[in-house]
């Protein structure tokens, strides 16, 4: 059904966990559809240091949203908001087609730990 | 690698018995039952020696027993072939929303076709009330359908008390039967039934072949018209090895049950107690003791969704199931549960074990060591476990 890939990041998830006092967090997804990701960004210049997820969902949802931390972890913001949900599934080596909606959620949830980064920014300033 | 395999309620393996007697009639006795030379009466022989033992196994004659290749067409069979025939005394068809989906969707199709279907509601345990059947019947129902024992939480519904109201009011009554055969009694006449749907591969039988059973006197239109198969109620070459197969797969089955249910209930209970006792907020989802099948299990672990925990079991050679919206194909959970008033969240975590002939204690016990691992790996992930350690969120 899965690709070894999406397995191994099933079994061995890269970046489980959360970041105190993140510099941005993301949340997509609600529990009633059955997939939530919440994804904490540590942000260091416009760089992305250290980055952490917490999913509730299937297989694809936590494969994703392992892979989307490996794909953004010491990049750019800008190269962080082109990274886009296909990108992710193409990484892994492709997910089943009815997982490509549903599941595949992570890179939105990246670029909403970014809003929020921005938006944090926004009212520091002001 | 351990392997255990407890998703008996989607198929269970072939007695070796019952695949080595198929075989005779694959590669020697390989006759066409309508054929009138001596290969073909020794296979009508033996395709009529099956028909009996079937029979016998329900309480039925042999000659209500229409052979099909499986529970689904036994279904299909059943609804349109009874409402076709009886359309003109009336369109309004009766169901449980709790249905296998090849009862539902057939009797949805109906619906779109000129019935007027009534989908009874269950309560929190998957049953029906026999209050509610009372009031849905019209004077225009010609037709109702209530599974015997549910194929998701095994809840066994009170069908004997069903069919006597079903009669009174002279409405036909069909039961699918196929997730209770070989587990609990099964007897047409006790149930008060007029149909009833088998399926061979559950108990041990192999894929491809079920039977509708039809009390004698009840009309019933045929879906495959040709060469008169079946008392011209199902056309098509007969199955042989098939049915034969299940008809002594039902033998063997008849012999073994009453001891099966009681060592099948004694794991079924220690699988459930040990869950509920080694994870926190579990929910058992179905009724306890006699009103659910000897060898279902079926819990929702909350904060987790029932994908990744099939995955995780399945990595460490257990087989089960589950209810989630990834499993069912589309992007609602099980329609069972939501039946039952479960909120979708929960139903996402649901786990169905259904135990089988070769599961032992040591399986059991194996799973219990295994699932709170699994369990708390992934509540590590959850970011909704957070939320109820941090009290902002409802558990159970």
């Amino acid at each position: 059904m899965y690709s070894e890939k999406v397995m191994d990041h099933f079994t061995n998830p890269r970046n489980v966990g959360e970041i105190p006092d993140a510099d941005g967090v993301g949340e997509v997804g609600n529990a009633k559809c059955g997939d939530i990701m919440r994804i904490y960004l540590d942000i260091k210049g416009d760089i992305i240091k250290d980055v952490k997820f917490k999913t509730f969902g299937c297989g694809a949802a936590v494969a994703t949203s392992s892979m989307v931390t490996e794909m953004v972890k010491g990049k750019t913001i800008d190269e962080a908001l082109e990274i886009s949900n296909a990108a992710v599934a193409e990484a892994l080596g492709g997910l089943p087609p009815n997982k490509l909606h549903c599941s595949n959620l992570a890179a939105d949830a990246l670029h909403a730990a970014i809003k929020n980064y921005h938006e944090k920014m926004t009212k520091d300033k002001g | 690698m351990r392997k255990v395999y407890l998703d008996h309620s989607a198929t269970t393996p072939v007695d070796p018995e019952v695949a080595s007697l198929m075989m005779t009639y694959y590669t020697e006795k390989y006759g066409n039952p309508s054929s009138i030379h001596s290969f073909g009466q020794e296979a009508k022989q033996a395709l009529e020696e099956a028909r009996r033992q079937v029979a016998d196994f329900i309480g039925a004659k042999s000659e209500e027993i229409i052979f099909t290749s499986g529970g689904t067409e036994a279904d299909n069979l059943a609804i349109i072939g009874v409402t076709k025939a009886y359309q003109k005394k009336g369109k309004h068809l009766i169901t449980s929303a709790v249905e296998h989906h090849a009862v539902l969707e057939t009797l949805e199709y109906l619906a779109k076709n000129g019935f007027d279907l009534t989908i009874l509601p269950v309560d929190e345990n998957g049953r029906v009330s026999v209050e509610d059947v009372k009031k849905a019947i019209r004077p225009d129902t010609i037709f109702m359908s209530i599974m015997h024992a549910n194929n998701e939480v095994g809840t066994i519904q009170p069908i004997a008390e069903i069919g006597r109201i079903a009669r009174e009011r002279g409405v036909i009554f069909h039961v699918d039967a196929v997730q209770s055969l070989g587990k609990i009694p099964v007897n047409v006449d006790a149930m008060n039934v007029d149909m009833l749907t088998i399926s061979s591969h559950k108990i041990y039988g192999p894929k491809g072949v079920g039977a509708l059973y039809v009390r004698k006197g009840i009309r019933l239109a045929p879906r495959a018209h040709g060469g008169g198969q079946e008392k011209k109620r199902r056309s098509g070459t007969e199955n042989t090895p098939g049915i034969i197969g299940f008809g002594r797969a039902c033998e063997l089955s008849q012999e073994r049950m009453a001891e099966e249910a009681l060592r099948l209930e004694k794991l079924r209970d220690r699988l459930l107690h040990g869950i509920t006792e080694r994870i926190d907020h579990v929910k058992v989802n179905g009724p306890r003791g006699s009103e659910r099948l000897p060898n279902n299990v079926n819990v929702s672990i909350q904060f987790v969704e029932g994908e990744s925990l099939l995955l995780s079991l399945d990595m460490l050679g257990i087989a089960a199931s589950s209810g989630s919206a990834c499993t069912s194909g589309s992007l609602d959970p099980s329609h069972v549960l939501l039946a039952m008033g479960m909120p979708h969240e929960i139903a996402h975590g649901s786990l169905r074990f259904s135990l089988g002939r070769q599961n032992t204690q040591e399986d059991v016990d194996y799973v219990l060591d295994q699932l709170p691992k699994i369990v708390e790996r992934l509540r590590m992930m959850s970011p909704l476990y957070d939320q109820v350690k941090q009290r902002t969120l409802k558990a159970l």
